[in-house]
């Protein structure tokens, strides 16, 4: 590694360790911020790097959260009678069941949407182009829709999360607990990610993207690859709702949960604002985007989703390459990857 | 199984009319969008806030106090002005691109467009009244606004009106021309530019005759354009890209199955099985294919 890029990392890491202390009445936005770093490398595993668009990774994030509240209430009230009664009025946890039951939940909110991953992968991973790109997002609505008819979870009235419990600590400690858990998250997921990238994986990954028939017929096992990377994504979104679900405290299936207008387009132009397929791409577009919607949001007052639209057409028609494809062609030399220059003549021959 | 419409079977008779009509305006609405893909090879996400655009248009005159079905008339033509100028903005610049880029182009104008309309219209769920009477069938026990005969026939003519066009005029056969080649078209001395343009206009004046249908028939919310789009991309993906019979026929028949959920399932869960039944269409094709050695794409 060179020297430089150990001093960023140390650098952020310092940075996200002092962050809740330094800015203490920001703690819940860079605790978001942090989550919103993890939906946009989780994109980027199929948006960048293998170069399936998909619509809706917002899938696995919801059914994470679902989990997640589901088994913190469901593993020592009956659930149906919470979801009914609004919850905190009727049951409360003791501050042991409720470490418990979160840290079960969270488990489970990884785990689960690995299966379901796992499961409709070979159906979906199957289709490419824009056909892979309208199914995702119908399976992104058709989630929302189904959970809003489910009576267990609350159906469209949604449900609430198990309050932080009594007798330790305030509203304070509870949201440094759940920054550092978030923090926690992101580092694991990007590690992960960085880890995974230099391996085989990230290689098949770039291959599929470049060219699936090609790496097919090199004797790839290209649907296995898609698919375990689709779990890869559904793991971390799954822990990054169940996180979301409880720093909310309360969850809704079209607005919180499955929110394809709001985190489900985020996710996909903070990767692309960044710049896709590259590691830290989606990283900086994240903080980028997280930054400007916090700090000019309120200017836009009702308005919000306006600029959203206009965002997304600006930074998709003017910006498609974003920062780091900025980066790379500015500074070739630090950023840059080393392109044949006849190799490249001969791509734009073959397309 | 206790269900109401296995007790009274009439209401099957019910449902399968009400859906067939409702089909042929999402036909409708489906063929502008297979004139575009095939065309412009552009998918627009916005299709359907096109629609809903449309229908907000003819509620306006209502508003006014004209009638809305004379919005049927008005709508379109407002609508291509939009979709013209909605091309020289944004689409000329994503015709080009990847596939990507134009799909999350159009979504970002799908939602720019739903909050303008929050914003104009008001987020309360309106409809236009056309005091068409109903039709009664079967001595009273099939009953059929006049409205929705009234859509579907108009959207029949229109339909026809537009496949004559593109059969005879110049424009149409340029066109034509443009989606079967544009670079031989463009060498050949069509303005391919303007095909585009008016392509994407064509669209959208469809989509502003159906939303004016939709005005009067059903209701109208600044959100609800998504199923829209969903389902005439499900009715082009079915029928084939030209297959105009095809889409006539899967239009109704999705008309029929969204009626038969509605009674069997529940409302609630009626954009939701339109939904699920996008993902299911599309992974059996994929299935299908797959035997072939081929896929989607």
């Amino acid at each position: 590694m060179k020297r430089n890029n150990l001093i960023l990392y140390g650098a952020l890491l310092v940075f996200g360790l002092m962050a809740p202390f330094l800015f203490p009445a920001f703690k819940l936005q860079i605790s978001f911020m942090w989550i919103l770093v993890i939906l946009a490398l989780t994109w980027d595993v199929q948006g960048g790097q293998m170069g399936y668009n998909t619509f809706g990774n917002i899938l696995f994030f919801g059914i994470g959260m679902y989990i997640c509240a589901s088994t913190q209430i469901g593993l020592f009230f009956p659930l149906e009678e919470w979801t009914a009664s609004g919850g905190e009025k009727t049951f409360l946890h003791t501050p042991s069941q409720y470490f418990l039951g979160l840290s079960a939940g969270l488990v489970l909110a990884g785990i689960v949407p690995v299966i379901v991953a796992a499961l409709i992968g070979y159906g979906i991973l199957g289709l490419r182009g824009h056909y892979f790109a309208i199914c995702t997002l119908g399976l992104g609505i058709a989630a929302g829709e189904l959970a809003g008819g489910i009576e267990i979870i609350g159906a469209g009235q949604g449900m609430t999360a198990p309050p932080w419990p009594k007798g330790i600590g305030d509203t304070e400690f509870r949201s440094e607990f759940f920054y550092f858990l978030t923090f926690i998250t992101m580092l694991a997921t990007f590690t992960f990610l960085r880890w995974a990238y230099q391996k085989r994986f990230g290689l098949v990954l770039n291959a599929i993207r470049d060219n699936e028939d090609k790496a097919e017929a090199m004797g790839i096992h290209t649907m296995r690859y898609k698919i375990l990377g689709w779990m890869v994504s559904a793991f971390f979104l799954g822990i990054a709702g169940g996180l979301v679900g409880n720093m909310v405290g309360y969850i809704e299936p079209t607005e919180i949960a499955f929110t394809g207008a709001t985190y489900g387009v985020f996710m996909i132009l903070m990767a692309i604002l960044g710049g896709k397929g590259t590691l830290w791409g989606p990283v900086i577009g994240a903080m980028v985007f997280h930054i400007f919607k916090e700090g000019f949001w309120t200017f836009f007052l009702g308005w919000q989703y306006v600029a959203l639209g206009v965002l997304i057409v600006v930074i998709v028609i003017f910006f498609p390459e974003g920062i780091m494809g900025w980066l790379r062609e500015k500074f070739p030399e630090r950023f840059g990857e080393v392109i044949d220059e006849a190799d490249r003549k001969a791509q734009v021959v073959l397309k | 199984m206790d269900l109401l419409i296995f007790q009274v079977p009439i209401l099957m008779v019910q449902a399968s009319l009400d859906g067939a009509l409702l089909g042929i305006l999402f036909a409708l609405i489906a063929y502008g969008m297979a004139l575009q893909w095939g065309v412009m090879n552009i998918i627009n996400i916005a299709q359907g806030e096109m629609v809903i655009l449309g229908g907000y248009i003819a509620y306006t005159m209502y508003v006014m106090g004209i009638h809305p079905a004379y919005g049927v008339i008005v709508s379109p033509i407002i609508m291509y002005f939009i979709g013209w100028l909605l091309y020289k903005l944004v689409i000329n610049r994503v015709v080009d691109r990847d596939l990507f880029i134009s799909i999350l182009a159009t979504f970002g104008i799908s939602i720019l467009t739903q909050q303008l309309m929050n914003f104009i219209f008001g987020a309360d769920v309106v409809v236009a009244q056309s005091n068409f009477g109903t039709t009664l069938l079967f001595d009273g026990m099939v009953t059929l606004p006049n409205a929705k005969i009234f859509s579907a026939l108009i959207s029949i003519i229109f339909a026809t009106g537009l496949v004559l066009y593109m059969k005879k005029s110049k424009l149409g056969r340029a066109i034509r021309a443009t989606s079967q080649n544009a670079r031989a078209a463009k060498i050949l001395g069509v303005d391919t530019e303007r095909v585009y343009a008016t392509t994407f206009g064509i669209n959208a004046a469809l989509c502003g005759v159906a939303g004016a249908l939709i005005s009067i028939t059903f209701t109208l919310h600044p959100y609800v354009g998504l199923p829209y789009t969903v389902r005439s991309f499900m009715i082009v993906i079915i029928a084939g890209l030209g297959n105009l019979p095809g889409v006539a026929l899967s239009g109704m028949g999705l008309g029929v199955f969204e009626e038969f959920s509605d009674y069997i399932l529940g409302t609630e869960f009626r954009v939701g099985s339109v939904f699920t039944l996008l993902v299911l269409i599309l992974v059996y094709r994929r299935f299908r294919l797959s035997r072939k050695r081929e896929y989607l794409e």
